[in-house]
């Protein structure tokens, strides 16, 4: 039918080209990064710059992760330590984040208390202010609790996820009033309605909100960069950016690290993007 | 009822226990903080601190480094927001033609850059942005441009960290406005396609006033986002060359925890708030003129 038409013809082709070049464009930096990363140590400095390795080699990867003697002393990047407290870090907050902002959204959704909409309006104002006017003092708290330095430092602060809360509670307020009631009715307690009723219909939301989540966890990098002064503590975003200050040279070794860095929390989002999108949108939509 | 009572606080009694200790008081602290003087002496002691009510704002107004930081931020968010927007705004159009297969593939390979770390991606785009060995001074010497010092020219610095950061975030407003222009009324598009409406008229009256909303959201969003800028300076410039990307953030942070004066710093971020807070004023107001809200 409308195929036949030339100009319509044309117009599909022309605008399928322009995708595919915006999507190249786009990609091309994390390509070049994957391929640099494998490059002999100096060849990325040449002109014209090359796209692909000469030999594909393991060698960034193999200097930023082990440990060797040189000069008569061990010597590492201390790049693995930040790959385990990054995912040690990420898995925890994400994990308390969810335990802590799932039941609060339910409740402000379905569960009648008092001060519950005095609740609900101060979380929306507070949305307002942003995150960095609490930093300085908390900085202050932190160091006075002794938990400068520590993860406990970098997690707690993402644990007051005023979003996530407001998320939830979207999302529960789809739950039908009557199921809740007629499991009232049947003599179900408040928790266990929670559970095998709420639980299981929010759980599409739950996966979302683990994804972002974990996202904004491993990705953070301000609060981190305060509150962690042991490299041994530094969490994959601040390691990267002190190595960077140091080896701002050595393109490869520092392409392998930011591969290290973008390829986990790619993968999870590429395998879960059904469940991100939706989130997206669902954040979106306004009543 | 007391049941419901009951597990409705025990529900969120929790976390509105951390909300309070890591973010309402540390909030209301800052304001404190800020009529203090304090420095890495009070660091030591607390009693070297002292009120010294609105000392460290009008200190700050006679700081040069804080106007340059101010004005270096509104550069970023004057032409950063108009440019991620737009970009957003163009691939969503594109992505929306009928004529476009296997749109679900666009938009998640668009939208990759988006969730990647801010540190890990600035990393890659300063030597993309190399002088000498960038892809991108190549791609510019094939068509005849000569080298742009892109991180070492103050006058190229801003735009060169305004490339990237575009790069990064177009992908998140381009899934909003898709979404949005799908609510465009297409029989309205085909009525004014059928009255003769230039493609700028039917944009400007049947597209705009439907993705309006998702449009005045992208923009209080993206001003926001834009005036805290820090990581991408970070990484890439170090606020360099000459200072000409020290950020209001930038310099909060280096106020604060290179030197410790936190007093000053927090006056910078109360300055900061006070700002994004009177342009989302602005910017609604502007909407409901439009009736976006």
């Amino acid at each position: 039918m409308a195929l036949t038409n030339p100009r319509r013809t044309l117009r599909a082709i022309l605008a399928n080209m322009l995708v595919l070049v915006l999507t190249a464009v786009t990609l091309l930096p994390l390509a070049w990064m994957v391929t640099v990363s494998f490059m002999p140590r100096g060849e990325a400095n040449s002109f014209p710059p090359p796209f692909l390795p000469s030999r594909w080699s393991w060698e960034n990867y193999h200097e930023l992760l082990v440990r060797r003697f040189v000069d008569g002393a061990w010597f590492d990047y201390r790049f693995v330590p930040a790959l385990w407290n990054s995912i040690g870090v990420a898995t925890i907050a994400t994990a308390l984040g969810l335990l802590l902002a799932v039941p609060a959204g339910y409740a402000l959704a379905k569960l009648r208390f008092t001060g519950r909409d005095r609740v609900l309006r101060f979380l929306v104002i507070s949305l307002i202010v942003p995150g960095q006017v609490a930093m300085l003092p908390l900085f202050l708290m932190f160091k006075e609790l002794g938990l400068v330095n520590s993860y406990l430092g970098v997690i707690l602060p993402s644990l007051a996820g005023i979003f996530a809360i407001l998320f939830v509670r979207q999302a529960a307020l789809g739950i039908p009033d009557e199921m809740i009631d007629a499991a009232r009715l049947d003599g179900a307690s408040e928790i266990r309605i929670f559970r095998s009723i709420a639980l299981p219909l929010l759980a599409p939301i739950v996966v979302t909100l683990a994804v972002f989540l974990f996202l904004a966890s491993w990705n953070d990098f301000l609060w981190p960069l305060i509150i962690l002064a042991d490299q041994h503590r530094y969490t994959l975003p601040v390691a990267v950016a002190a190595i960077g200050r140091e080896h701002a040279a050595d393109g490869e070794l520092m392409m392998a690290a930011a591969v290290v860095t973008t390829l986990p929390v790619l993968a999870l989002f590429l395998s879960l993007q059904r469940y991100y999108m939706s989130g997206l949108l669902g954040g979106s939509v306004k009543g | 009822m007391t049941r419901q009572q009951r597990t409705g606080w025990l529900f969120t009694a929790p976390v509105l226990a951390i909300i309070t200790l890591v973010f309402v008081l540390p909030t209301l602290m800052a304001l404190a903080l800020s009529v203090t003087d304090y420095s890495v002496y009070a660091l030591a002691d607390w009693a070297n601190l002292d009120f010294i009510g609105v000392g460290n704002f009008t200190a700050l107004l006679s700081t040069p480094l804080f106007w340059r930081a101010l004005g270096n931020t509104a550069l970023f968010a004057l032409f950063g927001v108009p440019m991620a927007i737009g970009a957003s705004l163009a691939a969503a159009l594109l992505l929306n033609d009928a004529t476009v297969r296997w749109k679900p593939l666009w938009r998640v390979a668009l939208f990759a850059p988006y969730v990647t770390s801010v540190v890990a991606t600035a990393t890659v785009w300063q030597y993309l942005l190399n002088t000498r060995y960038g892809l991108i001074n190549y791609a510019l010497s094939l068509v005849g441009v000569a080298p742009v010092d892109w991180l070492g020219d103050p006058r190229a610095s801003i735009p060169a960290i305004l490339l990237f950061v575009t790069w990064k975030i177009f992908g998140y407003n381009m899934i909003l406005f898709t979404a949005a222009l799908s609510t465009v009324p297409q029989d309205l598009m085909e009525a004014a396609r059928l009255d003769g409406a230039s493609r700028w008229g039917r944009f400007r009256h049947v597209t705009l006033p439907a993705i309006g909303p998702t449009l005045l959201l992208a923009a209080i969003m993206s001003v926001a986002g834009f005036l805290q800028l820090f990581a991408e300076p970070y990484v890439m410039t170090q606020g360099g060359p000459a200072q000409s990307t020290v950020t209001v953030l930038y310099f909060m942070f280096d106020e604060g925890f290179k030197w410790w004066n936190l007093g000053q710093a927090s006056a910078v971020a109360l300055i900061l708030f006070v700002v994004i807070l009177a342009l989302t004023f602005i910017q609604t107001r502007i909407g409901r003129r439009f009736e976006w809200l």
